[in-house]
């Protein structure tokens, strides 16, 4: 089975598992075995037969990477509005409303402070739940915001991505946020701040094109989805099937493009790792009280 | 009258190009016959102007697409014949290969040498296989990155003209890392330490274009557009049919005047009538004195102010409320 297929089976088993949230297991995309939900959330949503790695909500990520008690939420009141006056079959203020019910969020991304292992960082994680994480301006403004507080705050910055892309509905305005999110990462760079980008099943379009793949460091999960455009879109231009494996993290390990696979269960771990030979005896993400 | 009045047309360009035709036609037999069609002339080529600018005050957006994406419309190469006095094309990523998509090279802009680069897109079927219908591949980003750091090395301002229908969405592109080389474009363009002056002078497709669009001044052509999807792939994916492409457009208002509405542009270089491909030598003048007036204040700031109003700028864009 093509890694399109088992990610594709993935995103559905989490639709189905919010139609039905009470259901006790789940069968697994990868190896088809029944998995049972506690067990799944012992495992952060990994298999424990195969290594397949399910989706994990967005804010289970904030607990996944930071310690306990350590998250303190910015910006959370940031909201998108219409621009353009934009429809389609659906008026994307109907659109916004219906997302922010199902998600409880104002928009496709969470950021905020924390501590990871002891290290005071910066993190935000894109909802692929809110309109597929689409990057508009809500999004653009709050993780610029967040980028321009690790640099004045020298606190290491890491970004969650996963998402189908720009969101259509604020054509140009999304588009300039992926220029607006990489000037503050030029900054970022040339402070010495640490960013790095974690790639989670799909990230794809003008989020991987702009700060997804501008980490100092760029990883992925293992089976993720990432690419420039969606293999729809190749298959119709090149008019002939994909390689296996096309576009999963490992191909783009082998291309080149990512520094490294890195297994769920073990990136809080290698963050830290990475963070510490990053800032260590330097003047960034110092331990100790949160500076203000 | 345009310069030429080959063709191909598009529909709502028919009735002009029919009149222009009337009125050479009346020239020729005048001239044959010794009659005096002075008046009739006179009165037809003012008809001429007057349907044209009927026809192009009341353009939809998507007859803005058909214009941006005309068979004639100036190309950059076009473009940099007739704005720059001299011009040495300059090849490679130093990687992997030339790719004819986009050219650049070393200019001189009323004498002042500067770094010129863009899209570049075909006039013909060969021309246009050639040059992949202006869609670059990561080799044509990193090209164009390589020559804007030379440029920033010897402290000359930067120009590039975009027109693109987006980047190439192939296999071999995605191996060699088509996101990473536009968001690295991105990045290293917004903190380049020369003047930048950016052109949408016809199709501004997406990250594809962006990759070269990150500047201190923002431009477009009067008939150019510029959004975040192609209008076929926004219809496709929101209507789920291709072809509602002029619907999409018009939802994404993606014309020169939106955007400079949006003040996501710095302003709109006027075509002449009937649209740039109809005179190529007056579309070349007009951006050549947009692109003087940007420069000559650019030029005056020093590297820190330049940088700063960059950040400044980007920041600025993008519309949202935040709730307490
Ligand atoms: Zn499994």
């Amino acid at each position: 089975m093509s890694w399109l297929n088992r990610a594709a089976r993935g995103i559905q088993s989490l639709a189905k598992q919010k139609d039905v949230p009470d259901n006790l297991w789940q069968k697994c995309p990868g190896c088809g075995e029944i998995l049972y939900r506690r067990e799944l959330e012992r495992s952060w949503y990994v298999c424990g037969a195969c290594g397949f790695h399910l989706p994990l909500d967005a804010v289970r990520y904030i607990d996944l990477l930071l310690d306990a008690d350590s998250w303190e939420e910015l910006y959370a009141g940031v909201t998108s509005v219409d621009p353009l006056g934009f429809r389609d079959s659906r008026r994307y203020p109907d659109r916004l409303r219906v997302a922010r019910r199902q998600t409880g969020r104002e928009d496709a991304v969470i950021t905020g402070r924390g501590r990871l292992d002891g290290l005071p960082v910066n993190l935000a994680v894109l909802d692929f739940a809110f309109m597929g994480g689409s990057l508009g301006s809500a999004m653009g403004e709050k993780i610029a915001r967040l980028l321009l507080d690790a640099s004045s705050q020298r606190r290491s910055a890491i970004v969650v991505s996963r998402s189908g892309g720009a969101r259509m509905q604020e054509s140009l305005f999304s588009l300039m946020q992926m220029a607006k999110t990489a000037a503050v990462l030029a900054r970022l760079r040339e402070e010495g701040v640490p960013f790095i980008s974690l790639c989670v099943n799909p990230t794809y379009g003008g989020v991987t094109a702009s700060f997804a793949m501008l980490g100092d460091l760029n990883l992925g999960e293992p089976g993720a989805m990432i690419g420039f455009a969606g293999p729809r879109v190749i298959k119709q231009t090149i008019g002939g099937d994909l390689p296996e494996g096309f576009q999963s993290a490992e191909f783009l390990l082998e291309k080149g493009q990512l520094d490294q696979v890195v297994e769920r269960r073990r990136l809080k771990a290698t963050l830290a790792t990475i963070l510490r030979w990053f800032c260590e005896d330097r003047d960034v993400s110092i331990p100790g009280p949160v500076r203000e | 009258m345009p310069e030429t009045t080959k063709g191909p047309w598009l529909d709502f360009e028919r009735p002009i190009v029919e009149l222009e035709e009337r009125i050479r036609t009346l020239e020729a037999s005048a001239a044959v016959g010794g009659v005096d069609v002075a008046d009739e002339v006179a009165h037809l080529r003012r008809k001429a102007v007057r349907l044209s600018d009927d026809i192009f005050s009341k353009l939809e957006p998507w007859q803005r697409v058909q214009l941006a994406r005309h068979g004639r419309r100036p190309t950059t190469l076009d473009l940099i014949e007739r704005i720059f006095t001299q011009f040495v094309p300059l090849h490679g990523d130093r990687q992997f290969r030339d790719d004819p998509a986009i050219v650049g090279g070393l200019a001189r802009l009323e004498g002042r040498p500067v770094l010129v680069l863009g899209h570049q897109k075909g006039r013909d079927t060969r021309s246009n296989v050639q040059r992949n219908f202006g869609m670059a591949h990561p080799e044509g980003y990193r090209k164009a990155l390589r020559l804007m750091t030379l440029a920033e090395r010897f402290e000359r301002p930067i120009i590039t003209f975009i027109d693109t229908p987006g980047a190439y969405p192939g296999l071999g592109a995605e191996e060699r890392g088509q996101a990473e080389a536009i968001a690295h474009n991105l990045r290293a363009m917004a903190a380049l330490r020369v003047p930048t002056v950016a052109v949408v002078t016809g199709e501004g497709g997406s990250g594809g274009a962006l990759a070269l669009g990150v500047a201190d001044r923002i431009y477009m052509l009067e008939n150019a557009v510029y959004s975040v999807i192609s209008p076929e792939g926004c219809a496709a994916i929101l209507w789920r049919d291709a072809a509602k492409a002029p619907d999409a457009a018009k939802a994404m208002r993606l014309t020169a005047a939106d955007a400079f509405r949006h003040t996501l542009i710095d302003g709109i270089v006027g075509e002449p009538v009937g649209g740039a491909h109809r005179d190529h030598a007056a579309a070349a003048l007009a951006v050549k004195a947009q692109l003087l007036d940007a420069l000559a204040e650019l030029v005056a700031l020093d590297q820190k102010t330049l940088r700063e109003r960059r950040l400044a700028k980007y920041l600025a864009m993008g519309e949202w409320t935040e709730r307490r």
